[in-house]
């Protein structure tokens, strides 16, 4: 359906209404979510509380108006990143059962592990209570389908959906829609919560275009402390869709270490969304390592909503083949003296493809505050390409303000140089790449974390290709 | 251990070199001095296989060996080793990682079995407490962030561990305030032995002060114009380059 505004413009030319009708036909996929859903929400328990069947039911409908987003008429968002792919295939919601087999060796062998971690899984978006192993530390640590079915749960009622808009965003649409699992995790006030929460997110590939929609709504306390790594693991080469929501609201004083590791199948399609609230003095620090999807979006957005607040946002990307990688970082500065500092690093190789890019909003009474910005490329290949954009916007007279990208090939001179020292040029080159990533790696603070991505990435033979 | 005959190289067809002849023996420290755009860069690095450089004639054997045809890495493994005029900042890449690599592959070379990690730390602290290096400052990343004076410093360190039959020390001595020069100079002369050589490429007559060479070589414009003694660099140092080139010409 037009938004009443496109329904009035298509009245008054009636040539827009041909357009319209042209796009709605490039994906005719949106019509098969409907049916998907309606399926979905005549099988869920019917006892779901009247709110979560409204949210769903109003999501749905956002989505069938909103459809999947396109780069047409000057849509900034989506300029280097075409959906089509995932808007012409037909991914079904297919929930996973706990009946259904899954190794825990194959866990164990992708996904970085330790005992002392509470870790949390889920196949195809679906909790797994026999895969997962909670400490129970003074920290709620559920997953949603059990506390959903809770009448009372008010907290869920007022915060859910609250932080992920969907009336803007086809995808986060249609994963609230869907909306059924996930995790909830709450830090009480003055909990310091020391182990790292670890999501399992698996995607099963069991039966052919799956789509799963994990959720996660993460809260912490005033002076509260949460360590939160999510992980995104293909367990097959089958193709599917990750469609993830997770929103983040960071209590006063509060202080959160996120980290991000995208490792699907070569085959799958993956949106994650993540939106992040912070209060007065609260710091959010995320480092996301993006390696697996053929077709990935990390949408990323902070508002720094009080004075005080601050966030570091860094990330890694190492793509190959045809690859095609999107960060998105959206930092919204609403107030005065907060900080933000971006910072990624993207390898490069065959004819793959990768985007960088956001928008630094520096209000008018963002005083004092500071940000910046910056994405550094490897290419190593004359295929692969990079659009990278960072930019800013500020209305505020009194900020600090820097940005920077750049993309190039491995410099000749430090190549020749350790040759020059009796390293042959394969390891020359591995030695170079590793020393551009390490920045980014060696800042994970988890040991387990940092030892499971600085493997996966000198074991990928990331230079085998030059 | 080295003989170069009648060696001619040119860069972007421009020519640098005009045919040098040369031979250095084990044992030995020649130093090569000349004006600036003389060719004596160009020497140490046609030697150590910078790809930019075209040889168009003559012949460089290194203990016999057609030394030209083999790449950069290969050479260094047979025991050649170019300290840097500039050399080169490797962001990431840690000094400790950097040597092991190194020096684990001019070892297998050598058929000498790979260092553990407790042993090469163990000459790896050594070299750098002989050098005086900073010990902090050699945990970063090779030459990031380093001064003109430890980054010479950082390449008298890899000389040291590689241990190389063949050094091309090119202009090792610019930049250096005058302790540094006496530290770089001691090091170079404890490396020195009967059984290695130096090329010692310098601007200046003031490191052969403390390195006494068997032999000073003159470039001018791409060719040896003189060669002679150590007497011949004090005498450089007194009446400068003119004095070649006049003397050339008569």
């Amino acid at each position: 359906m037009p938004k009443p505004a496109e329904q009035k413009q298509i009245q008054q030319y009636p040539n827009l209404r041909e357009i319209y009708i042209a796009l709605i036909r490039n994906y005719p996929s949106y019509k098969k979510y409907q049916s998907d859903y309606e399926t979905f929400v005549s099988q869920i328990n019917r006892s779901d509380p009247k709110w979560l069947r409204d949210t769903r039911s109003r999501a749905a409908t956002r989505f069938q108006e909103l459809g999947f987003p396109t780069a047409n008429h000057g849509n900034e968002r989506w300029k280097y990143t075409s959906v089509a792919p995932i808007a012409h295939s037909i991914f079904k919601y297919k929930p996973s059962t706990d009946t259904d087999e899954i190794n825990l060796d194959d866990i164990r062998h992708s996904t970085p592990h330790d005992k002392e971690w509470t870790k949390l899984v889920f196949a195809d978006g679906c909790y797994r209570q026999d895969l997962s192993h909670i400490h129970q530390n003074g920290t709620t640590i559920v997953s949603l389908s059990s506390c959903l079915k809770d009448p009372e749960s008010r907290i869920l009622k007022t915060h859910l959906a609250r932080y992920a808009d969907f009336e803007g965003d086809g995808f986060t649409a249609l994963n609230t829609a869907f909306l059924t699992d996930g995790a909830f995790i709450y830090v009480p006030d003055g909990i310091e919560s020391t182990r790292p929460i670890h999501l399992v997110f698996l995607s099963t590939g069991q039966s052919q275009h799956t789509a799963s929609y994990p959720r996660a709504l993460i809260m912490t306390g005033r002076n509260s402390k949460l360590t939160i790594i999510e992980s995104y693991v293909g367990l097959t080469d089958n193709p599917g869709l990750t469609n993830t929501v997770v929103e983040i609201a960071a209590g006063e004083n509060s202080k959160i270490e996120h980290y991000r590791l995208l490792a699907e199948s070569a085959e799958s399609f993956h949106i994650g969304t993540t939106r992040v609230n912070l209060s007065r003095d609260s710091f959010f620090s995320s480092i996301s390592i993006s390696r697996g999807a053929k077709l990935a979006r990390n949408d990323l957005n902070v508002i720094l909503g009080a004075p005080g607040s601050g966030c570091t946002i860094k990330g890694l990307y190492i793509t190959s083949d045809s690859q095609h990688i999107d960060n998105h970082i959206d930092i919204d500065h609403a107030t005065p003296h907060t900080s933000s500092d971006q910072y990624f690093k993207g390898v490069l190789t065959d004819q793959s493809r990768a985007v960088f890019s956001g928008r630094v909003l520096m209000r008018k009474n963002a005083q004092k505050s500071n940000a910046s910005q910056k994405d550094l490329n490897l290419l190593l290949s004359d295929k692969a390409r990079v659009n990278t954009k960072p930019s800013m916007e500020i209305y505020a007279d009194d900020v600090q303000a820097v940005h920077g990208a750049t993309a190039g090939a491995v410099a000749e001179d430090a190549l020749m140089y350790m040759r020059s020292r009796g390293i042959d040029k394969h390891t020359a080159m591995s030695l170079l790449v590793n020393g551009f990533t390490s920045e980014i790696i060696d800042e994970i603070k988890p040991a387990y974390l940092r030892g499971f991505v600085g493997k996966m990435f000198s074991a990928k033979g990331n230079i085998n290709h030059i | 251990m080295l003989e170069i005959r009648n060696l001619q190289v040119s860069i972007s067809t421009t020519e640098i070199l005009k045919g040098i002849n040369l031979n250095v023996q084990k044992g030995e420290v020649h130093a090569v001095m000349g004006p600036n755009g003389s060719g004596k860069s160009t020497l140490a690095n046609v030697l150590a296989g910078r790809p930019e450089y075209e040889v168009t004639h003559g012949a460089a054997l290194f203990e016999g060996q057609d030394l030209l045809g083999m790449t950069p890495d290969e050479r260094a493994r047979r025991g050649i080793f170019l300290a840097f005029q500039y050399p080169v900042e490797l962001p990431g890449v840690r000094n400790r990682q950097f040597l092991k690599a190194a020096l684990d592959s001019v070892r297998e070379h050598r058929g000498e079995d790979e260092l553990s990690v407790r042993d090469f730390n163990k000459i790896f602290d050594e070299a750098v407490q002989s050098l005086e290096i900073d010990p902090e400052l050699i945990k970063r990343s090779v030459n990031e962030g380093f001064s003109g004076g430890e980054k010479k410093r950082s390449e008298m360190l890899q000389l040291s561990l590689l241990n190389p039959k063949l050094a091309l020390l090119d202009e090792t001595d610019s930049g250096l305030d005058i302790d540094a020069l006496k530290t770089i100079s001691k090091g170079i002369n404890r490396h020195r032995n009967k059984h290695n050589a130096i090329l010692l490429i310098t601007h200046y007559q003031r490191i052969l002060n403390y390195i006494t060479p068997n032999q000073v070589h003159v470039l001018i414009d791409g060719s040896i114009a003189m060669s002679g003694g150590e007497e011949l660099a004090k005498e450089l140092e007194a009446k400068g380059y003119d004095w070649v080139k006049e003397d050339i010409r008569s």
